[in-house]
This record gives structure tokens, sequence and C-alpha cells, in this order.
């Protein structure tokens, strides 16, 4: 449905050139680099030959229509799609100069390095504590008893929901709402001190007051961690983001710092989805 | 030593515990596979002695002295049943071992063929009178069971005697003796000789008990199908005769059979090992089973072709006789024949009704005392004698068979028609 | 007049009313049109003759055994019912086998009783068949009334037919109160006999030794505790196989094996959940049992021929099937969500299914394996084919010991009279049986809802 109707919109505006990425997809000294990948359900393919470099200690949003293969790219970043059978990814993925997709580059290292919050709040079946100790515990990162608290109640600072939790971390996490679950996934992250946090419509299920909390502490996180986040709000991307990047079915369309993208798209597609006429 | 060195030095230790944890997975599932091989294994070894059966050529003296019969008057019935048949053989085998004269060892030499023997000359006899006067008439008679293990195993048994071994190497070496395919296995009914023992009256039991239980359970189980998925209110009772057909469905089969016995039997004075009674119990068995499936038929019948029928001006049960329930058949049949193969083998409730018994005629209705081939099975296992091991193991093989075949056009008949949807 | 003839009679005056029906409906000439079509006033016609006739003639059968069995009683003279209850069986049976054969033996009294037998079976076959005419000639005549044009014969057919519906879909709920009231009755004829304490306590189970009624209760020989001890240990045996093993596999085809695989392996391990109990009973019995004992005598134990240990392997293979296809119904339910965020934080996948899957799914797997349970407890094939009778009060899984349903068989399968307390024990043991699986079962299938509930 959804996918309908933005092809349509696409080709009444007759603009179905995906030619090139418009705009400074690519940078130096990137954390991530992505240079023309495709990857296939498949038979279908997801995404288009897309280069794109993700800096560091930056926030990048991906935005587009629903459909267009947001989550598809985040989760080509940390190998998430390997969990998916007939997923095939091509092209040259960088971490650190390192490649994603070697055979010597390890998942669960790879995972351990770039961490992953999703849209839907996600909270183990265990207690507060538990959950945020998940990462530290199978990675072994805790020496001791102490040291492990340690790293729970940074971690739950970090992610603001200390203050709130503190009398109950032996509470199962599913007891918190919406917004603390959605932070609680996010410490449970940034335990395992990642260097970059992929979000995926972090907010989305998550009441106005919890988006604001979760936008501030991205901005917060900006300090220590490399963050790539997709979201569908043309506001949250510009309060949270310093580059945006424009997906539409599933090519790279448009990457430019964030306030250049709101105040002066350059594609008209991204005019179009940014000034509200499809999407 | 930063986070990624710690993660790394792990790694090996990890990896090794997801391999392990993966080969128990593996195990778990081939310990399943491999029991499964074992038993059809270990059963079908078992059961191949049983099909065939080892006879012994005796020729058999009609002549009208050794018959006892006068030469002059044509033989009449009364005549034919005074012959002594048993005698006949004895003297045929006599005949094949003239060596033999010491009592001990020919009564030895008597029990190598069945004691049904006598009955097969008998029969014989009676369907061919012109014999009498003439020659000698070679007949392969049955073995007796315990021959007939020696001979097919070729292991010694206690119940083979020495002497009899060497018998039975002179009939080898005359050709008197061979193996044929047990045809009298699926003839004949039970008998305290396995030689002669058969599954037919344990078939037929089977077919009126499973008659009366499709009978009364698919009617039954339609109905009440179609009246909770379509017409019963969103109440409480609706709520309870759910719960009460989800208990049913995990009630053990033997408090159904106490159930036969106390309600059927007892109060209702029904006969003891009747079919009907048997086959009342499972249909109140397999009866959740064909309710539940027949609910999921009709659910799935998309309800665009029942707004067309109500659209048409069909009342709601018009609509769902004539529309809902021939497009829900094929799911209800199968569930339908799922039930019936698992009321096919079903033991324990039957024994609380009395269809245990020993039963040789073949049941001729659903009135008369009868046995079904599981309690057949259970009967034949707990005799000592050694063939009757192998005629239990290929009873079972016939269930199973049975089971497959149902089971099979269950999942033929589902995916044809999901084919043609 | 015979059973079937009634029958006949009730389908032809039925047929008869078809007719009557029909043929009035479809040469109607009112002033209004008939609200529906003639075949359906011919049913209806039908279903008034025949419905009533029905009901009565089902309701006398089942109830004319008891009738007549009265009647019997009634004929013997004061000192043959004064008999005591061994002789008087003897007796019943003897009067019946003489009805069966419609013989006269040498005994007055037996002549006598089935002359009275016979004369009240016709008394009763005569009056029923008057009964069944007058009913259903009513219906007809009812066809032939000027009442049948002003029904809409359509809606009254279908009111007929979802009352029927509705009966049917009662028809669970008359099982369950027979099942209860039945083993209950009995029950607690037992129980007036042997007193309840005494039955679930006591620790010496040996009905046989109390054949006699006056021994009952002071031989103290219906104590089934090592009864529910026999087969709680076989049960534990057959769970301790069947969790790990069912559930295991359950991971492995849900998590781990392609869907190729996952679709062929499913239906082939179906296979041993479609094996009737009887075929293990067979193999645990001739096969299992001996091989324990050879292994188990080969390094010096000792081991009994029908050893709890055979029964319990081979129930617990059965129920693989049962408790893996359980499991993997919860462990489907659990969220993807759920696991990638595991996966996402750089869990292996064997850590996430450990930590996160199972614990997740927990509630349903305990409701899978209660279920299990109560299957284990309510076998009986195997039990009966290769567990023993010996009622040994032990945990040892390599001794004999005997379980509730071997003694319900073995109570019910001699040739007992029904009313001995031998077999009002079965009852009782029924009872028990039967509290017990429930109370499993409810509990297990309330965890159930509620876990799927939580994901939905
Ligand atoms: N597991 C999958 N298998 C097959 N196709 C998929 C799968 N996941 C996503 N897709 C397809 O890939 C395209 C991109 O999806 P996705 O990345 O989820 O889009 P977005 O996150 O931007 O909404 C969609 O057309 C979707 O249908
Ligand atoms: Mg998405």
């Amino acid at each position: 449905m959804q996918q309908g109707l933005t092809s349509e919109a696409g080709s009444v505006a007759g603009l179905n050139n995906f030619e090139a990425t418009i705009g400074e997809n690519l940078i130096d000294d990137a954390k991530i680099s992505v240079r023309h990948a495709d990857v296939f359900y498949g038979e279908k393919q997801a995404i288009f030959d897309t280069s794109l470099d993700i800096g560091r200690n930056q926030v990048i949003a991906l935005i587009g229509p629903s459909g267009c293969g947001k989550s598809t790219f985040l989760r080509t970043l940390n190998r998430m799609n390997d969990t998916i059978a007939d997923c095939r990814v091509s092209g040259s993925l960088t971490l650190d100069g390192e490649d994603i997709y070697d055979k010597k580059m390890d998942p669960v290292l790879l995972r351990a390095r770039v961490g992953m919050v999703f849209q839907k709040p996600n909270p183990f079946p265990k207690s507060i504590y538990d959950n945020v100790a998940y990462g530290p515990r199978i990675h072994g990162l805790a020496r001791s008893n102490a040291e492990l608290d340690e790293i729970v109640i940074t971690s739950l600072e970090k992610a603001g929901l200390f203050e709130e939790v503190k009398d109950r971390l032996t509470a199962p996490g599913t007891s918190l709402s919406g917004g603390q679950q959605q932070r609680l996934c996010i410490a449970r992250t940034i335990a395992v001190s990642p260097e970059v946090i992929l979000m995926d419509e972090p907010a989305s299920a998550l009441d106005p007051i919890a988006t604001a909390i979760i936008e501030e502490l991205i901005d917060e996180l900006r300090e220590n961690f490399t963050i790539a986040i997709v979201t569908h709000s043309m506001q949250q991307a510009a309060r949270v983001s310093q580059r945006t990047a424009y997906f539409h079915l599933g090519h790279l369309v448009e990457v430019g710092e964030t306030s250049r993208i709101f105040t002066n798209p350059r594609h008209q597609m991204t005019e179009n989805y940014i000034t509200g006429k499809f999407g | 030593m930063n986070n990624t060195e710690i993660v790394k030095q792990g790694l090996k230790k990890r990896y090794a515990r997801e391999k392990r944890f993966q080969l128990y997975g593996k195990l778990a599932v081939l310990s399943g596979f491999v029991f499964l091989v074992i038993l059809l294994f270990d059963i079908t070894s078992k059961a191949w002695p049983a099909f065939s059966v080892t006879e012994i050529l005796l020729e058999i003296p009609v002549d009208h002295e050794s018959l006892g019969l006068s030469k002059d008057s044509e033989p009449n019935e009364e005549a034919l049943s005074g012959i002594n048949y048993a005698g006949l053989v004895k003297q045929a085998i006599r005949n094949v071992f003239p060596e033999v004269t010491k009592r001990q060892q020919k009564k030895l030499l008597y029990r190598l063929v069945s004691s049904g023997a006598e009955f097969e000359i008998k029969q014989m006899m009676g369907e061919n009178t012109d014999l009498i006067g003439g020659e000698p008439v070679s007949v392969w008679v049955k073995a007796d069971d315990d021959i007939d293990t020696y001979y097919k195993l070729e292991t010694v048994t206690s119940r083979v005697k020495g002497e009899q071994v060497r018998f039975i190497e002179k009939l080898k070496a005359e050709g008197r003796i061979q193996t044929s395919f047990n045809i009298d296995f699926f003839t004949t009914s039970d008998s305290r000789e396995p030689e002669q023992a058969g599954i037919r009256g344990a078939l037929v039991g089977s077919f009126w008990t499973l008659l009366v239980t499709l009978l009364v359970s698919l009617p039954v189980g339609i109905a009440a199908a179609i009246y909770l998925e379509e017409f019963a209110p969103q109440n409480k009772i609706t709520d309870f005769v759910e719960i009460n057909i989800n208990n049913l469905a995990a009630v053990p089969s033997i408090v159904f059979g106490l159930l036969g016995l106390a309600v059927f039997i007892s109060f209702f004075g029904l006969p003891r090992s009747a079919p009907l009674v048997g086959g009342l119990v499972l249909s109140l068995m397999t009866l959740p089973t064909i309710i539940i499936s027949s609910r999921a038929a009709i659910k799935s019948v998309p309800p665009s072709l029942k707004e067309a029928a109500l659209g048409l001006g069909a009342s709601h049960m018009q609509t769902v006789f004539h529309h809902v329930l021939p497009q829900a058949m094929p799911g209800v049949l199968t569930g339908a024949i799922i039930g019936m193969a698992q009321a096919l083998g079903e033991t324990a409730p039957l024994l609380m009704i009395g269809m245990v018994a020993f039963i040789v005629d073949v049941p001729g209705g659903i009135f008369d005392s009868a046995t079904v081939l599981p309690v057949q099975i259970f009967l034949w296992s707990d005799s000592p004698e050694r063939a009757f091991t192998a005629l239990t193991a290929a009873t079972i093989l016939v269930l199973l068979a049975f089971l497959t075949l149902m089971n099979a056009l269950a999942i033929f008949l589902r995916n044809y028609f999901e084919k043609k949807r | 007049m015979s059973v079937s003839s009634l029958f006949l009679i009730v389908l032809g005056l039925g047929f008869i009313a078809f007719v009557v029906g029909q043929q009035r409906a479809a040469g109607y000439e009112g002033d209004t049109r008939l609200k529906s079509l003639p075949h359906h006033y011919g049913f209806l016609t039908a279903i008034w003759s025949s419905i009533p006739a029905l009901i009565l003639l089902l309701a006398w059968l089942s109830f004319e055994p008891v009738y007549l069995q009265k009647q019997i009683e009634q004929s013997l003279p004061v000192e043959a019912l004064n008999q005591s209850e061994e002789v008087l069986e003897l007796y019943m049976n003897n009067i019946h086998l003489a009805i069966q054969n419609n013989q006269a033996g040498d005994d007055e009294v037996v002549n006598n009783a089935v002359l009275h037998y016979q004369r009240s079976e016709l008394h009763s076959r005569s009056l029923i068949t008057a009964l069944v005419f007058v009913l259903g000639l009513s219906g007809i005549i009812a066809g032939l009334s000027r009442l049948l044009f002003r029904l809409h014969a359509r809606v009254s057919i279908e009111k007929v037919i979802k009352a029927f519906l509705m009966l049917c879909s009662g028809v669970a709920i008359v099982t369950t109160v027979g099942i209860v009231f039945s083993v209950l009755f009995e029950a607690i004829r037992f129980f007036e006999a042997v007193s309840v304490f005494d039955f679930i306590f006591g620790s010496s189970w040996s009905p046989q030794t109390s054949i006699r009624v006056d021994q009952v209760g002071s031989s103290g020989s219906f104590g089934a505790v090592p009864l529910f001890l026999g087969t709680m240990l076989i049960s534990a045996i057959a769970l301790i196989i069947a969790v790990p093993v069912g559930l295991m596999t359950a991971i492995y085809l849900s998590e781990y094996a392609s869907a190729r695989f996952r679709a062929s392996a499913k239906p082939a391990l179906e296979i041993l959940a479609g094996i009737p109990t009887v075929v293990y009973g067979f193999f645990a019995a001739l096969t299992v049992a001996p091989f324990i004992r050879e292994v188990g005598e080969s390094v010096g134990l000792s081991v009994a021929s029908e050893s709890a240990l055979a029964a319990g392997i081979v129930m617990g293979v059965m129920i693989i099937p049962f408790v893996s296809s359980l499991s993997d119904d919860v462990i489907s339910a659990v969220p993807q969500a759920m696991r990638d965020g595991s996966l996402g934080l750089g869990a292996t996948r064997s850590e996430t299914i450990k930590q996160v899957v199972i614990p997740a799914a927990l509630p349903g797997i305990v409701g899978g394996v209660l279920l299990a349970a109560s299957r284990a407890i309510g076998e009986t094939m195997i039990v009966v084919m290769a567990a023993g009778l010996a009622a040994n009060l032990t945990v040892n899984p390599l001794e004999a010991v005997t379980t509730v349903t071997v003694q319900i068989v073995t109570l019910l399968t001699g040739d007992q009279e029904f009313d001995s307390p031998k077999t009002l024990a079965a009852f009782a043991l029924g009872l028990m049986l039967f509290i017990s699986t429930l109370v499993l079962n409810v509990i297990a299938l309330h965890i159930v809802r509620k876990y799927r509930e939580h994901y939905e």
C-alpha cells in the first residue's frame, strides 16, 4: 500500500532518476564507509548501489518513505541481516577500515562494536539489572560483581534511567513504561561500550514526552558514540542529527548537513518528502 | 585492555559452546529417528517368520480300509464325519518314518504336524469324496508351531527335542518340508495354536468398532462444530463447552473405558465385548479431535463466500449447510480420518469393556463378541509360545500399514483440495 | 416387535408424513402465498411425526434392560435372593443364558424367571409399539390440520436443526458429567468399605488377598501409595527422557534447521506420536526390558525383568513428539524482536536461545511439560505390558513397580462381578487418575493460554 503510493507519487512527478546520490555522501575520517552496496532478499533487491560515509561522533539520520530500505541499510552495518536466510550483501562496507563482510570479521565481535536499538522496545524477560548486565556477561567484560554493578549503573545513568529505577533493579524489565523500556534497551546497548549505535526508529512507539527524553539522550550520547538513526519524523531528524540521508525505493537520493537538507534540499524528491507531499 | 580485546579472547570458548549446543540439537533430532528406525526394524524382523508357514508333505491313505468305510455304499455325511482323521494323519507320518517304533518316539513324531492337520484333511475329503478308495493323496500339512519356528529360524529351542531335529533332517533330505506364504494369517481367527491363528476376527472386529465410532462421532462432531463455530452465543455456557472439549481431549483413555463399563454395560445393559460398546467409547474419545478439526475447517472457509450466500437471501442455516459445510468438508474429513486412526490404535479403554476375551468366531455384527487389532496384539504378546511373538509383530505391521494408509489418505485429501482451492 | 422393526415403523411413518405434508403444501390454494417451499412442509410434518417417537423409543430402549432385570429379581423366590452374592450372580448368569438360548432347563426357578422375563418383555414391547404408532400418527394428523400452513415451515425446521446442533455440542459436557459420576459413584461405594485415609496413605497394596467381602478394610490391603509412587517413578523417567530430547529437538528444528529439513523432519517425528501405545508396549516388554536387563547384569546390577526403567524409557520416547511440538509452538511464539535484541548485542545463537528465548518461552514450556506429565500418568498399555504387577514401594528404577493404570486394568479384566470391592477399587483409582490429570491439564492449559496472550 505504502509502496504503491510512493512509487506512484514519484512517477507522477517524473522524478525517477536514481542516477547518482546528490550531496556530500562521502566525508573524511569516516567511522563507517559504505561503497556501492547492493542488498538482496532472494531475487528482490532492496538497496541499490549505495555509497555513504558515517562520521565519527556524529549522528546521521536516515529518512525516507516506509519500505525504502532504511532498516535494511542499517542492518547491513552490523550484519544483523545474517539472521535472514536469503539476504545477500555486496559492495564494500568497512568499520574503521576493516571489512565488515570479511571472513575474518567475526559477527559477534562486530555486533559488540556496533550495537543496535530497535523500533519496538524489546527488553528481555529478566530483571532490569540483568537486562543491562546481559551484554557484559556474555562477553565477559566484568571481572567481578562490583565491576559489573558499576557497568550497569553507569549505563543506566548514561541512558538517563538510573534515577527512575534505582530502587527496583530486580523488577522485571517489562514492568517499565514504554519509554523507560526503550531507554533500558539503550542502556543495555551502551553497557557493551560499542563504538557505533544503530537505532531503528527508536521513538516511533513512544509518546511525545518519552520521545523528547530519548532525543535528548541521543544528543548526549554523541559525545562517546557514533550514531545512525532511522526516523520517520522530520522534526526528530532535524533535532538530533548532524547529517541526513534520504532514501527512496532502495536508492540513496541525497545526503548532506541536516540543516542544509531541511532548508535547501537539492533533489525534488527530497523536497517533496520533507515538505510532506508523500511518505 | 579494551573491550574488543576482551571479547576476542572469549570468542573461541563461546563458539565451542555454540557448536556443542547445536550438536545436542542434532543428537536430539537424531535420537528420535534412531529410535523410530530401531522400533520398526525390530518389529519387522520379529514379524517376518509369521508371514511364512512350514509345511510337511504327507501321503494320506484314502483306501476304504484306512478310512474305515465299507466299499459297497456311497459315503454319506455321517460316515465322513465318523472317520478318524487324526489317525489318518498319524498313519501317514508313520509311513514316512517306518523305522520309528518306540511309543515315546512316536509321540514326538506326531508332534511334528499341527493339531489342525486333521481338520485340513477332513475338509479336503468332504470336498472331494471321489478321492475315496484311490491312491494315497499327497498333502502339504502345516507343521507344529515349535517345528515351524525351529525350521524357519534354524535356532534350537528347548521346545524342539533332539529326536525331532533328526526327524526334520530326514524330512529335509526327502524334500518333504517347505515353507510357503501364510495365507491363514489373514483368513482365520484367533486360536490357541499359533500356526492356526490369524487376524481375520480382529480385523472384522476393528471394522465394526470403527464403523460405530465413525457413524456416531462424525455427525455429532460436525454438528457440534457447526454450532460452536456458527451459532453459539458468546457466553459462559459456550466457554464451558469449549473448556470441556479441550479437557476431554486430554483425559486418559482408560478413564473412558471406566465410563463405558459403568454406563454402557452396567447401567444400560449393553452386551460386553461388543463392537457397539467399543465404538461408543471410542466415539466419545475421538469426538474432541473431530470437533476441534471441524471447527478449524469451518473457520477457514472465506467469509466472502458466506456473505455472498447470505446476500442472495439464503438463511444462515441454509448458508451453513449448502455453502460453508461443503467447502469445509475436506478439512472435516481429514480430521475424521485422523480421529479414526487414533481410534484404530486405541487399546486401553477396550480392555475395560471386555473386548479382551479369547474369541474364535468372526463377529457378524456390532452386537457380537469381538476383539480388535490392537487388543489382539496385546493378547498375543502375552503368550509364551515363541511363534506368537512373530504373530504379534506381524499384526503390528498390519496395524501400522492401516494407520499409514489412513494418514496418507488424510494428507492426500488435504493436498488435493488445497490445490483445487 | 424387534428393535429394528420399531425403528422401521418410525421411519415409515416419517416418510408418510413427509409425503402428506409436501402434497398438501403443493396443492395449497389459500389467499396468501405460502412462506416456505412444499418440501419444507414435508420435512416439518416428518419431524413432527418421527422426532417425538424416536426420542421416546430411544429412552424406552435404554431403560428397558433395567426394568427387565428388576422383573427377573421380583420373580425369584425369597430363598434365592437370600443367597450369598456370588451364588446369586451365578444364578443370574444362568437365567440370562437361558433367556438367550430360549431353552427350558431343569431348574424350576430359572424356568419361571425366564417365563416372567419373556412376559415382561412382550408387555414392554407391545406398549412401546403402540406408543410409537400413536406419536407417529399424531404427527401426521397435525400435518393434516390447518395448523401446518400457519407456520413458516423453513424457520421451524431450522429451529429443530439448531436444537439438534446445540444438543450435539452438549455431548462433551454430558461425557464429562458421565465420567465424573460413573467414577465417583463407584468410588464412593468403595470408600464405604475402605477408608479414604487407608487408601491414600496405606503402603500395602494386595487386592488379591481380600477376595472375601468381610476381609476388606481389615486387612488394609488397599493402600495405594505403592501405585502412586510407581506411577510417579515411571512418569519421572519418561519426562527425564522426553523433556530434554523433545525440547532440544524443538529448538534445533525451529532455530537452526533449514526450512527444507524442518519440513521433512517434523512429520517424520510425528510418526512416533502416531504409533499406537500397544506397539510401544510390545517393544518395551520384548526388546527394551530384556536389553536393559542384559546390560545391567553385564555390569553386575540386578535388574528386574519388568523394570520401571524399560517402561519409563519407552514411554519417554513416545512423548518426545508431544513435548517437541508443544515446545515448538511456544518457541515460535517468542517474538523475533527478542532474538534480534540479543543478537544485536553480540550474543551467539545458543546464548540467545539459552538466555533469552527459553526464559521467554518458559511458561509455555512448563505448561507443555505438565501436559506431558498428565499423558505419562494416564498412559496405560506400555505399563500394562512392560511394568509389573508387583506393588513394590521403591524408587529404584531397576526394580519392578506397578502403576495406577496397570492396577485398574488388572482389577477389571479378570472374571469379576461388577460390585466386588476389587472392581470398585479400580474406580477409586480411576477417580484419582481423573482428578490428577484434570488438575494438571487445567493448570497447563491456563499457563499456556496466559503465555499466548502475553505475546499476542
Ligand atoms: N526479511 C525480508 N525478506 C524479504 N524482503 C524484505 C525483508 N525485509 C524487508 N524486505 C523488503 O525490503 C524492502 C525494504 O524494507 P525495509 O528495509 O524494512 O524498509 P524501511 O525500514 O525503510 O521501511 C521492502 O520492500 C521490504 O518489503
Ligand atoms: Mg524499517
